[in-house]
This record gives C-alpha cells, sequence and structure tokens, in this order.
C-alpha cells in the first residue's frame, strides 16, 4: 500500500458547523482524518473499548476497528517510541497519552529522536506524528494528574508545541496537527474538555499562528489554554469599570507568533500574559521576553506576568490558590503604569 | 547468596497458581508451601474483614463527594492483607494506589491513609514511621525505589526486607524489567509482588503480556518467579512468606504474581460497564477472599459467632472513625503550598506566598464588607 500525503484535503467530508463540546470536536477531528487518510492510526491506554479516560477517542475502534485505533500494552515510552518507526515507514500515527505527567516515561523518545530525527537526517526522514496529552488542572484531580509540562517541550528544538482553547481550534488545529509533516505536541486543557461551542469543520488551521480572543485598545493579554477564558473573565469585568482589555490566545506555543502578538502590544503598549504553569523558566517567561524585546519603545510599564506558583500543583483542596484568577489578572493590569494612577511608580 | 544453582527450572513459576484453600474452603495440601496455623489465618481473617469494611467505606466516601477519588482492592484483600502480615517491623512496603489497605495493615491510620484520595495533601503520613513508601501514582516507578532502599540496607549491614507492589498492567513498563534486573544482579533483597488483577483500567491482561504468566519473566532475569491464588489468604502468606524468608536469608530477590481481580471499576470515575462482562465479575464473587478463609476457619472450629461478632464490631468502629475523620471539615494551611518544596525556602516562593497572603486577606477584607463579592 503507498499512501500519498500531499493531496490530504481537510474538507473532504460534508462541511458542517454544529455545537459541541472540545471533547467531542477532538474525537471528530480523529474520526474525520482516520476517514480521510489510511495512513492514520491512534493508540494508546485505553483508548479503544473505553474511548479513553476522556472520551476522546470514543468509537472509533468501534467505528474503523482495531487496526485504526487500539490499545497498547500500558508503557509510555514503547507508545512514543513505536510511533516513531511507525512514522518512519509511511503511517501517521496520532498517540495518547493518559495525563501529561504520564508522558514523562516517554521523555527521552520525543526529546531524543521524535524532535530530533529530521534534524539528524538532514530531512531525508520527517516524522509526521502526534502525542496528544491532557494537560493542567482546575479539575480537583490528585498529584500527578494536573501537571503542566509544555516548558519541556517548547523549550526542547524541533517539537512543534500547540494548545487550542476552543472547539473549533481543538478540531482544525488537531486536523492540521495531524496533516503536519513535523512532530506535533498537541496540549489539551482537560479542564475545557467539556465547553460548547461552534464548529465549523470546513475551517483549517495553520499551526504557529495566534488567534484574537476579544478585541481591546488599552492593554493585551496573552493567555493559552485554560487560562484563555479566565483571562475572557479578567476582560469583561475590566470593561465594566472601563478599561478596554484585548485578549490574544496564543494557542502555538511553538513556533510563536510573533508578527501578531509584536503587533498587537504595540498598539495598546501594555501587556500581561498568563499562563497556568510555575512562572520560572516558562513559556509565559519566554514570551515575556520577545516582547520586551520587540516592543520595548512601544511599552508604558513592564510587561507584567501572571503564572502558577513555583510549587509542585496543588492538592485539589488547595487548587483554588495556586491556580490564576481573574482577580490575579485584573491586580496584574492595575500594576500597569495607567496615567490616572493617583501613586504611579 | 546461597550457592544454589539457579537453573531455568529452579526458577519458573508452577504451571497452576499456588492454592491452599480451595474456594469452598477445603484445604489442599502442598508440598512446598505449608499451611499457615489457625491463630495466623484467624488474624488474617480479622484484617480481611477490616480491609474489606475499609474498602467499602471510602467508595462511599467518594460517593458523599468526602474523597476526591477511590481505587478500590475490593476483593484483593487477600493481597492486601499478606503483603502487611508478611512484613517484619523493620521492614518495608513500597505501595500504589490501590494498595491502601495495605498501608493500613503497616498500622497507617485510616484517616491518614486518604489524606492523597481526600485532596488535602499528596501523602498523609511520615514514611519512616510505618515504613511504608509514599504510595506511587505514577506506575512501576516505586519498584525501582524499593530496590535502591533494599541496596542501601544491605550496604548498611541492616537485614530489611522490602516488599514492593504493582499491579499488571505496570508490569509493562520499561522500570519494572529495570527495577527486576537490577535486584538480580545486585542480590538485593526485594520481594516483587504483583497483583494481577486482570485489567489496567480498560485494558485487559492479555493486551499487557504474550507470557504464559507474569511470574515467567522472572526467569528472564535470573530471579525465581512464583504464582499464587490471589484470593487463597493462606497461600498468599506462605508463597509471600518464603519469598521475605528467602531475601532475608541473602537469596535475593523474587517475582511473585497473585491472580486476583478488580470486583469493582478501576476508581469512581470509571464506568467498567464499557469494557467487561457483568458475567466475568459475577463469576469472581464466588471466589470472594473473605467466604473461603472464613469457611475454613469455621471447619476448623477456630472461628465462633461471638469471635466474629466482635471482628465485625471493631471493623465498624473503624469505618465510623473514618467517616468522621472525613466529615470533619480540615483546617488547610494555604502556606502548605511554599513550605516544602525543598529544605529552605527560597526568597522566589517567600515573595509568592506574600502575594497570596496579601490576596487571601483583601478577599477577606472585602467579604466582610459584601458578602458575594471578590477581592476587588
Ligand atoms: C506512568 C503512568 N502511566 C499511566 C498512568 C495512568 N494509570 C493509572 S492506573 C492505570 C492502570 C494500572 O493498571 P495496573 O498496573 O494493572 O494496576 P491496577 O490499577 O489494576 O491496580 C493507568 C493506566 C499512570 N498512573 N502512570
Amino acid at each position: 500500500m503507498t499512501i500519498a500525503h500531499d493531496d490530504i484535503r481537510l474538507d473532504a467530508g460534508a462541511p458542517t458547523t454544529q455545537t459541541m463540546t472540545m471533547a467531542a470536536a477532538l474525537n471528530l477531528a480523529l474520526a474525520d482524518a482516520i476517514r480521510d487518510d489510511p495512513a492514520v492510526v491512534v493508540f494508546g491506554e485505553d483508548v479503544g473499548a473505553l474511548g479513553g479516560v476522556f472520551r476522546i477517542t470514543d468509537g472509533l475502534t468501534e467505528r474503523f476497528g482495531e487496526e485504526r485505533c487500539f490499545d497498547t500494552p500500558l508503557a509510555e515510552s514503547g507508545i512514543v517510541g513505536t510511533a516513531v518507526g511507525m512514522a518512519m515507514n509511511g503511517m501517521r500515527p496520532v498517540v495518547e497519552m493518559q495525563f501529561d505527567a504520564f508522558a514523562l516515561p516517554a521523555f527521552e523518545q520525543v526529546v531524543s529522536h521524535v524532535a530530533k530525527l529530521g534534524n539528524r537526517t538532514r530531512g531525508a526522514v520527517r516524522l509526521p506524528m502526534v502525542i496528544r496529552m491532557p494537560s493542567g488542572g482546575g479539575i480537583g484531580g490528585v498529584e500527578h494528574h494536573c501537571d503542566s509540562s509544555e516548558a519541556y517541550y517548547a523549550h526542547t528544538p524541533g517539537l512543534t508545541v500547540v494548545a487550542p482553547s476552543t472547539p473549533q481550534d481543538a478540531y482544525s488545529m488537531l486536523r492540521a496537527a495531524i496533516a503536519s509533516p513535523d512532530p506535533v505536541i498537541f496540549i489539551e486543557p482537560k479542564k475545557l474538555y467539556w465547553t460548547k461551542g461552534e464548529v465549523d469543520t470546513s475551517q483549517v488551521a495553520h499551526l504557529g499562528t495566534a488567534r484574537i480572543a476579544r478585541e481591546g485598545t488599552d492593554v493585551t493579554v496573552l493567555a493559552y489554554a485554560a487560562m484563555v477564558p479566565v483571562a475572557l473573565e479578567a476582560a469583561e469585568i475590566a470593561a465594566s469599570e472601563g478599561r478596554s482589555v484585548q485578549v490574544i490566545d496564543v494557542r502555538s506555543l511553538s513556533p510563536f507568533d510573533d508578527q501578531l502578538v509584536t503587533a498587537a502590544v504595540r498598539a495598546t503598549g501594555r501587556a500581561v500574559v498568563v499562563a497556568e504553569a510555575p512562572g520560572y523558566v516558562s513559556v509565559a517567561g519566554e514570551i515575556q521576553a520577545r516582547v520586551f524585546e520587540r516592543c520595548f519603545e512601544y511599552l508604558e510599564a513592564p510587561v507584567r506576568r501572571v503564572t502558577g506558583f513555583d510549587t509542585p500543583f496543588a492538592p485539589p483542596k488547595l487548587e483554588h490558590f495556586y491556580l490564576p484568577d481573574a482577580d490575579r489578572i485584573l491586580d496584574a493590569i492595575d500594576s500597569l503604569h495607567w496615567d490616572d494612577d493617583e501613586e504611579t511608580r | 547468596m546461597s550457592d544454589r544453582v539457579l537453573t531455568p527450572e529452579t526458577l519458573l513459576p508452577r504451571d497452576e497458581p499456588v492454592r491452599l484453600i480451595a474456594p469452598d474452603g477445603t484445604a489442599e495440601a502442598d508440598q512446598h508451601y505449608p499451611m499457615p496455623d489457625l491463630a495466623h489465618l484467624r488474624d488474617a481473617y480479622r484484617a480481611l474483614v477490616e480491609g474489606r469494611r475499609i474498602n467499602d467505606q471510602a467508595s462511599a466516601l467518594v460517593r458523599q463527594g468526602r474523597l476526591a477519588v477511590y481505587p478500590s482492592s475490593h476483593g484483593q484483600e487477600a493481597c492486601q492483607v499478606a503483603a502487611s502480615l508478611v512484613l517484619g517491623e523493620r521492614d518495608w512496603l513500597f505501595p500504589t494506589y490501590r494498595d491502601s489497605v495495605a498501608v493500613i495493615g503497616r498500622g497507617v491510620n485510616p484517616a491518614d491513609a486518604m489524606v492523597l484520595l481526600a485532596g488535602d495533601w499528596h501523602s498523609g503520613y511520615d514514611p519512616t514511621e510505618h515504613r511504608v513508601a509514599p504510595q506511587a501514582t505514577p506506575l512501576a516507578t516505586q519498584l525501582l525505589h524499593a530496590v535502591g532502599f533494599a541496596q542501601a540496607a544491605k550496604y548498611r549491614g541492616e537485614d530489611t526486607v522490602v516488599l514492593a507492589l504493582c499491579g499488571d498492567g505496570a508490569t509493562s513498563e520499561g522500570d519494572f524489567h529495570e527495577a527486576l534486573n537490577f535486584a538480580a544482579v545486585f542480590a538485593i533483597p526485594v520481594v516483587f509482588f504483583v497483583q494481577n488483577n486482570e485489567f489496567a483500567i480498560s485494558v485487559p491482561l492479555s493486551r499487557q503480556s504474550a507470557a504464559p504468566s507474569l511470574a515467567h519473566k522472572a526467569v528472564g532475569y535470573g530471579i525465581p518467579g512464583q504464582r499464587v491464588d490471589g484470593n487463597d489468604v493462606a497461600a498468599v502468606l506462605s508463597v509471600l512468606g518464603d519469598a521475605v524468608d528467602r531475601a532475608r536469608a541473602g537469596e535475593g530477590p523474587s517475582l511473585i504474581e497473585a491472580h486476583t481481580y478488580r470486583m469493582q471499576a478501576h476508581t469512581n470515575a470509571d464506568d467498567d460497564t464499557r469494557y467487561r462482562e457483568r458475567a466475568e465479575v459475577q463469576a469472581w464473587i464466588e471466589r470472594d477472599p473473605l467466604t473461603r478463609i472464613r469457611a475454613y476457619l469455621t471447619a476448623h472450629d477456630a472461628l465462633d459467632t461471638a469471635t466474629e461478632d466482635r471482628i465485625a464490631a471493631d471493623a465498624e468502629r473503624i469505618a465510623a472513625d473514618l467517616r468522621a475523620a472525613l466529615n470533619a471539615d480540615t483546617d488547610l494551611d494555604p502556606e502548605d503550598l511554599f513550605r516544602f518544596v525543598t529544605t529552605d525556602r527560597t526568597p522566589q516562593l517567600d515573595e509568592q506566598w506574600q502575594m497570596l497572603r496579601d490576596e487571601i486577606a483583601r478577599g477577606a477584607a472585602s467579604d466582610a464588607v459584601s458578602p458575594t463579592g471578590g477581592s476587588r
């Protein structure tokens, strides 16, 4: 069987616009990808009969058979390592890590091979594979179920790292990730799995771009994954207090959309970066640095960060103290040297 | 190490799991593994009844929202009980999330064993006090810790034996392989005890291994493997006890596989009707570890109604204490988030705690003004 990847058309099915959860959108993206390309295979722990612990692969084995969606032995390094071999031999594996902390046994495969094979072979071998990872907290999960490890992956050259925050992006970005010739770490904010939105299956995403989630003129809030709705909530409150907050959903952590972000911050002159992960040596820190470098002359105030603490993720009963909320974002916005400040620092 | 010759034949497990008591309670003599005496078995029975009660109480507390999650060992209590009873006071246990009953068997207060699952903190007991490592969630990782711990004991001239627990699914992880190999190469006094309960969440054993049994894996590392009926507490006590004795005598590690069954869903968050037939679950009720040992003890006049009533009443009291402890409102201190990250708290974390403390204070102040308002 020879498989051509060049003519994958994302709208091969009848395009539809429906309201659905992010979980359903991801499920639909996987189903449509399997339907459209015989090279796509989905595998991981509990993805078959159970349909995944978050039901993202629900019904795929039933509909497409064991060859296209199957349970593996319980071994993350095995899952990612065999996906590398499959991708070298004409397949497009889409693998699931059950929780992002449980992807760590596969870290060596990801960093030493997934990220580097294309470069090592001077482009002779490309790895079209996707590693899906439910990520983040906010669900009352016990330890190892709420980590945000995107910084490890974003730090690793050769990996595309994306994190959708809406059902539409979940669908379009997963289709784009599967169609990508390069390996993609696909981070799914598990707190948002059950949030609903419109999904137009004919919309194609371009990985590497950010999205303006809310227009605003006074300050730009840059957020991703589960922090996007929190930033939007802060913007709403700020609006009621007379401040116009622009919210950008960064959504592509690597590569980063410098173009859109730089233009946005230059226009507002103020920026706050919001992320759930610990702030030290983080994606939020990188974004902050890039904005400083590119927008310094336009800034009215230092770029601020609102992130998780530099501690292990909190146990369920303390997680509300840990997770950045709208108040914390508003406090950061308040500190941005406003002209009407009585005591501008 | 003794100079016992290790041939594949001496390392291989039996074709059939070791069993000393049949499901109907009748004894089955075994040439190699002696039947534990009646007093010992009555202690085991007591622990089984208490373990079952704790499992079912914890599951009920999940339904009432008092525990975040509970991976129950209902049906696996013979393994849990034996794992704690075969260890001496100075020995160590390295358990998983499913082994709360074994942890409690080592003397940890049930409410302390539930701290992780209640969501208060990541572990609720001091491992050094009861010689129980924190319950591990990342699969198979604790097996390597167990090996290193036992290796240190060996260097330090202590006769500690370490019992390391894991499930059938965890045997597929690389860490399982590495742990067994290290233990074998360095002849470490550690016993690997796999509770094969047939499922890793939804994935059946057939998707984990094509080996004749999990215990057969031992021969590949050069260590003895044995299989035991995991619902026969007498057999588990005898087989595990033998492995612990050999480890203590300097004869190195072994791998014991208990054949048992996870009677309930993986956790309360799981729906096991999606991947297994009810009839399969029902069939295991007949092999319940409690009814089996109870029938045996009763037939041997080692358990009368008065004793049974006393055991049941004690189990009720343990359950009541657990309920009371988990129904009480715990006073959690957010500063704990920052206290233990490193031995000395960094200035960076001091600053972050200061920020959180200000937020909490402002929240309290604005709540006092308007009960519905946030901190703004
Ligand atoms: C490294 C790692 N991968 C995945 C998980 C998620 N997970 C938790 S329990 C479990 C199944 C474990 O099955 P088994 O080892 O048979 O033990 P059991 O739960 O049946 O006692 C899985 C996949 C995890 N905890 N750690």
